[in-house]
C-alpha cells in the first residue's frame, strides 16, 4: 500500500546517500543562479569526475541555504559551508575532501544568522533536492498526507490546525483553523483550494524561496487543505516573474501524480483532487483574493466588495480557500507532530514561525525563519549582523507597501502581528527591509505611493486618483515644493483611502505615509519648513526613479 | 440566503426589507437620499464609486449600500459629518481627476456629476487639476465619446453587456490611466460590434457619452428604458 | 457581415499559432484560458497584436474589448514589439534604497526617454519591481543577464556600447 510504498522510496533514497564519503550541496535557487552557481555545480562535478572520486563524491543541487549576501554557497555533508565560490574555486575545494575546509572560502556556522532561526518552513531548504520527490519524501514527506487520508477525518484535520494556532502568513494573519472550517462548512457545487504565490511585495522572496527549494512541501499542504475542506479542485497562482518557481512546481506535480499521491484516488482513497498552475501577469493588486480569483477567471485583476468572501462565494461562485504559500508550507508539518506541538512555539496570539526576506543595509541578507516573538532588536543586529559599512540603524519596514517604518526606540519590540499593528505597521508576508541613515523617510513613503499608484486596479475613486494626488503632494515634498497646507490635504487623504477604498489595496495604501508622519515627522517638517532633506536624499533638480 | 423579510432601522426608523433588497433598494423605495454614481437600477452592482457607503452599527467598517443586503436588526445612519466629509472628497477627486468643464458641456444641467456636487454642498475643488490630455471621438455616425467628461464609472460596460449584449465597451490599463475602449481600442465609428442601440449613451452620468447634435446643456438622457427592459425580460423567463 | 467575430483563423501559418491552440485546449477553450493563452502568444511571438488578440478573443468567445482590456491591466503583457536591446533596471524596495532610483535616472538620461519599447529605438529601459536576488542589490538586467552590485559606471558603459551600436 502507499505507506509502504512511501517507506521504501524513504529507505532507499537515504541508502543511496550513505552510499558516499562526502556530499557537496549547491545553492540553485535564483540568488545563487544569478552568481553563476550552475557553473559551480558543472565545475565541482568535473573536478570530483576528472579525478576519479565520483564512486564516494557527489554534487547536490539543493534550494535556498538562507544567506545570500554570501551567495554562491556550497555546502558539505561533513559540516562546512562555503560562501561567494566562483567556478574556479572547484578544485581547491575538491583537494580538501577529507581534510580541513578550504579556510578562505569558509563560512562559520556558530552565528546568530544560523543559531537565531527556528526552521519549520525552511526545514528541507538546502538540504533536498528540490526537483526530486525522492528526496523529499526521504525527509518525512508526504507521511503527513498519507496520515492525514487513512487515519483522520475532514473535522479532526481542521481541529489539528485550529489548534495549532496557525494565522494565514500572506499579511492579514486570520485564524486559518477557521478558514478552513468556514469552507468546508460552505455549500456549493464544486469547492477549490487556491494557493496565492503572487507575491507582490516588492523585497519580498521568502514564498519564491520555498518554492524552488521545497515545492513539494507546498503541494502536499494544499492537498491536505483540499482533503480538510472538500474541494476536487486547485489552482496554484504564481506571479510571472517567478519562472524557476514555476518550472519546479511544474515538475512537482506529475511527481506526485506518478506515485498517486495527487489526482484520482490520491493514497487509494476515493479523495480525488488535482492542481493546475496559472500564471500571473504583472499586477500586485491580483495577490488580493477577489482580484486573483477574477484573474484565474482571465479577466481583468479588478477586487470586488466583500463580503460575498471566496470562503462562501469565490472562484465561479463557488466556496473557494486561498491561502498563502507559507501557510500550506507549514501544514504538513502540524499534521505529523500535531498542532499542540506547532502552538508551543511563539507568543500567546502569533503561533509557531515566521519566515522573512530580510535585506536592505544589513550584513546578512537572505532568507530566514525565526519563532514569533523574537525581538526586532534579535533581527536586525543578531540575525542581520548588524548594519553594514560602519553605519547606524535608521528604520525597519515590514509588510512592504501596506506596510510602516519602525524606528530605534521600538527595537525591542516582539515580532508579532498585534504589536507591529500597534506600531503603525503590519507583519504583511514577510518583507523586512532595513534602512541606515542614508534613507530619507519621505522618499521611502513617496516610493511605496508611487508603486500604490501603479498598482492601482482603477476601479474605485479613493484609491485611483487618491493614490496620484498623494504621490503628487509626496513628490512636491521630497522636491522642496510643498507647503503646511499640502501636509494637511496628505492627512486627510491618508483618512480617505484608509476607510473608503474598496480593497485592502487603497485601505492600506495610507500605511508607509502614516507610520513615517507619526515616527520620522520631522524629516516632513524640515522638508517643507526649510527645504531641505536631513538624509541628503532629496533636492530640487530630479532625484531617482519616476517609474 | 434566508427566504424571511427583515426589519431593520435606517436613521432611527424602522423599515421592512425582501431577501434580496440591499440597503440602497429599500432607501430608494422610501425616498432616503444616499447618493450614488456608479449605480444604475437596472444594471449590476459593482461597488466602485464609494459614494453609497453608510454607517452601520457593529460594523468596523463603512458599508457600501448598493451590495450590501439587509440584515435582521441592522441599525444603519446615511449620514453624518465624517460621512459627508468623504462624500464630498470623493466627489472632489473627481473633478481634479479629468476636465469637467460645465459651461461648455452638453450635459450641463443635467449632469448627475454636477448634481452630485450641488447636493453636497461643494463650490471650489480643493485638490489640484490634473489636467489630463483626453481624446474626444466622434467617428460613430450618431455618437460622440468626450473622455475628458468620462468618470468610470463603467454604467456604459455594463448596460453594453448585461442588456444590449454585444460587449463593445470595456476598460483599457489600471489604475488613473484607465479608459474605456469599444473593441481593440479602435476608432468607435469603425467598431464592428456596435449596434448603435445608443444604451451607453443614456446610461452615462456626464457629458461624456452624448447623441451628435446637441449643443451645450441639451443632452437631456432618458432612463425609463432600463426598469422597461428589465421588467420585460423577467417576463420571459 | 461580421461572421468574422464568431469563427477564426490563426491571422497566419506561422506554425507558432499551434502552441497557442494547444494552451487554449489545455486550460479549457474558454474565458478563463484567456491570461494563460496571451501568455503563449507572448512567449512566442514576443508581444500581442491586434491580430493576435482578435483571433484568440474569437477562440475562446470573449468579446474584443474584453480581451484588450485584459491585456492592458497586465504589466507583463506587450502590445508593442520588443527592442533589440532590454535594460531592466530593478527598483524593488532593497535596490531602491541602496541606489536603484539613482541608476534608473541615469539610464532615463542616457537614452533621451524613459518607458517600454519605443518605435524607432532599439534599446528598451524598463523599471521591474523585484526581480529576485534582493540580498545582492541594485539589481540591472541586460538583455535576461542578471546583474548584481551594479554601480553607475559599469550601467553607463553598458549603455554607450548599446547606443553605439
Amino acid at each position: 500500500m502507499i505507506a509502504e510504498k512511501i517507506s521504501e522510496i524513504a529507505r532507499k533514497e537515504r541508502d543511496s546517500r550513505a552510499r558516499f564519503g562526502e556530499t557537496f550541496h549547491v545553492c540553485l535557487a535564483s540568488g545563487c543562479l544569478a552568481s553563476n552557481s550552475d557553473g559551480l555545480k558543472h565545475a565541482l562535478e568535473k573536478e570530483i569526475t576528472d579525478r576519479g572520486l565520483s564512486h564516494n563524491c557527489r554534487v547536490k543541487a539543493v534550494g535556498c541555504l538562507g544567506l545570500c549576501s554570501d551567495g554562491p554557497l556550497v555546502s558539505t555533508r561533513s559540516g562546512a559551508l562555503y560562501k561567494k565560490v566562483q567556478p574556479a574555486d572547484a578544485r581547491e575545494i575538491v583537494d580538501h575532501i577529507g581534510r580541513e575546509p578550504v579556510a578562505r572560502l569558509s563560512r562559520p556556522r556558530n552565528i546568530p544568522f544560523f543559531s537565531g532561526q527556528t526552521k519549520i518552513v525552511l526545514e528541507n531548504s538546502g538540504v533536498i533536492d528540490p526537483e526530486r520527490i525522492e528526496d523529499y519524501i526521504a525527509a518525512d514527506g508526504y507521511s503527513a498526507l498519507v496520515h492525514a487520508l487513512q487515519e483522520m477525518t475532514p473535522a479532526q484535520l481542521i481541529q489539528e490546525v485550529t489548534k495549532s494556532g496557525l494565522r494565514g502568513r500572506g499579511g492579514a494573519g486570520y485564524p486559518t483553523g477557521l478558514k478552513w472550517s468556514t469552507v468546508a462548512k460552505a455549500t456549493g457545487t464544486q469547492k477549490f483550494v487556491i494557493c496565492n504565490a503572487d507575491e507582490g511585495d516588492p523585497g519580498a522572496f521568502m514564498d519564491r524561496s520555498v518554492l524552488e527549494s521545497d515545492p513539494h512541501r507546498v503541494i502536499e499542504g494544499m492537498i491536505i487543505a483540499a482533503f480538510a475542506v472538500g474541494a476536487s479542485e486547485g489552482f496554484i497562482y504564481i506571479r510571472a516573474e517567478y519562472p524557476l518557481a514555476t518550472r519546479r512546481l511544474q515538475a512537482a506535480i506529475p511527481q506526485a501524480e506518478q506515485l498517486g499521491l495527487l489526482g484520482a484516488n490520491i493514497c487509494g482513497t476515493p479523495f480525488s483532487f488535482r492542481i493546475q498552475i496559472r500564471v500571473g501577469a504583472g499586477a500586485y493588486v491580483c495577490g488580493e483574493e477577489t482580484a486573483l480569483i477574477a484573474s484565474i477567471e482571465g479577466k481583468r485583476g479588478s477586487p470586488r466588495p466583500r463580503p460575498p468572501y471566496p470562503a462562501a462565494e469565490g472562484l465561479m461562485g463557488q466556496p473557494t480557500l486561498i491561502n498563502n504559500v507559507e501557510t500550506y508550507a507549514n501544514i504538513p508539518p502540524i499534521i505529523r507532530r500535531g498542532g499542540a506541538w506547532y502552538a508551543g512555539i511563539g507568543t500567546a496570539t502569533s503561533k509557531g514561525t515566521k519566515v522573512f526576506s530580510l535585506t536592505g543595509q544589513i550584513c546578512h541578507t537572505g532568507v530566514v525563519e525565526v519563532p514569533m516573538g523574537i525581538s526586532l532588536r534579535e533581527m536586525v543586529f543578531g540575525i542581520g549582523g548588524g548594519i553594514r559599512n560602519g553605519r547606524n540603524f535608521k528604520a525597519v519596514q515590514t509588510g512592504g507597501p501596506s506596510g510602516g517604518c519602525i524606528p530605534a526606540q521600538f527595537l525591542d519590540t516582539p515580532v508579532e502581528y498585534e504589536s507591529l499593528a500597534k506600531l503603525g505597521s503590519i507583519m504583511g508576508s514577510g518583507g523586512m527591509v532595513v534602512m541606515d541613515e542614508s534613507s530619507c523617510m519621505v522618499d521611502v513613503a513617496k516610493y511605496f505611493m508611487d508603486f500604490c499608484m501603479h498598482e492601482s486596479c482603477g476601479k474605485c475613486i479613493p484609491c485611483r486618483v487618491g493614490t496620484y494626488q498623494m504621490h503628487r503632494i509626496l513628490a512636491a515634498i521630497t522636491n522642496m515644493s510643498a507647503t503646511p497646507a499640502d501636509l494637511k490635504m496628505l492627512e486627510e487623504l491618508c483618512d480617505l483611502l484608509k476607510h473608503t477604498s474598496l480593497c485592502g489595496l487603497g485601505q492600506s495604501a495610507p500605511n508607509p505615509v502614516l507610520s513615517t508622519l507619526e515616527w520620522f515627522g520631522d524629516e516632513y517638517k524640515v522638508h517643507i519648513g526649510d527645504h531641505k532633506c536631513p538624509a541628503g536624499v532629496c533636492s530640487q533638480k530630479r532625484q531617482g526613479a519616476e517609474v | 440566503m434566508s427566504s424571511a423579510v427583515k426589519t431593520f432601522k435606517i436613521d432611527g426608523r424602522d423599515f421592512s426589507a425582501a431577501p434580496e433588497e440591499t440597503i440602497l433598494d429599500v432607501a430608494r423605495e422610501n425616498t432616503i437620499f444616499i447618493p450614488r454614481m456608479c449605480e444604475l437600477e437596472g444594471l449590476s452592482t459593482v461597488g466602485a464609486c464609494r459614494l453609497c457607503l453608510v454607517e452601520v452599527k457593529g460594523a468596523n467598517k463603512l458599508l457600501p449600500a448598493c451590495v450590501t443586503h439587509v440584515e435582521e436588526g441592522m441599525e444603519v445612519t446615511t449620514t453624518s459629518d465624517r460621512l459627508e466629509k468623504y462624500r464630498r472628497m470623493i466627489v472632489e477627486l473627481l473633478f481634479s481627476e479629468r476636465n469637467h468643464i460645465c459651461s461648455v458641456c452638453v450635459s450641463n444641467g443635467h449632469c448627475e456629476l454636477q448634481s452630485m456636487a450641488e447636493r453636497l454642498g461643494i463650490t471650489h475643488i480643493h485638490f489640484p487639476y490634473r489636467y489630463p490630455k483626453e481624446q474626444v471621438d466622434a467617428s460613430h455616425d450618431r455618437f460622440v465619446i468626450d473622455h475628458n467628461r468620462c468618470i468610470l464609472c463603467t454604467r456604459c460596460v455594463r448596460v453594453c453587456d448585461e442588456i444590449e449584449g454585444a460587449h463593445t465597451w470595456d476598460v483599457m490599463g489600471r489604475g488613473i490611466g484607465s479608459h474605456v475602449v469599444t473593441d481593440l481600442n479602435e476608432a468607435w465609428g469603425s467598431s464592428e460590434t456596435c449596434t448603435g442601440c445608443g444604451k451607453c449613451v443614456h446610461v452615462c452620468p456626464t457629458g461624456a457619452l452624448f447623441e451628435k447634435g446637441r449643443s451645450v446643456a441639451e443632452m437631456e438622457k432618458r432612463r425609463d428604458f432600463l426598469p422597461y427592459l428589465t421588467m420585460m425580460r423577467k417576463d420571459h423567463e | 457581415m461580421a461572421t468574422h467575430l464568431v469563427k477564426s483563423a490563426p491571422p497566419n501559418d506561422d506554425q507558432r499559432w499551434k502552441r497557442v491552440d494547444a494552451t487554449m485546449r489545455r486550460t479549457g477553450q474558454n474565458s478563463h484560458s484567456l491570461i494563460e493563452t496571451l501568455h503563449t502568444v507572448q512567449e512566442a511571438f514576443g508581444h500581442l497584436n491586434a491580430s493576435a488578440l482578435r483571433y484568440v478573443a474569437t477562440a475562446l468567445k470573449v468579446p474584443l474589448s474584453h480581451a484588450y482590456g485584459v491585456a492592458t491591466f497586465y504589466h507583463y503583457f506587450s502590445l508593442e514589439p520588443q527592442a533589440k536591446h532590454v535594460c531592466t533596471v530593478c527598483t524593488g524596495t532593497s535596490c531602491h534604497i541602496r541606489g536603484a532610483g539613482e541608476l534608473f535616472a541615469a539610464a532615463q538620461d542616457a537614452l533621451g526617454e524613459s518607458g517600454r519599447a519605443q518605435p524607432n529605438s532599439h534599446i528598451s529601459l524598463i523599471g521591474e519591481r523585484c526581480i529576485g536576488p534582493c540580498a545582492l542589490g541594485p539589481v540591472v538586467v541586460y538583455d535576461g543577464k542578471v546583474t548584481a552590485t551594479e554601480n553607475l559606471e559599469t550601467l553607463k558603459q553598458r549603455l554607450r556600447e548599446w547606443i553605439a551600436e
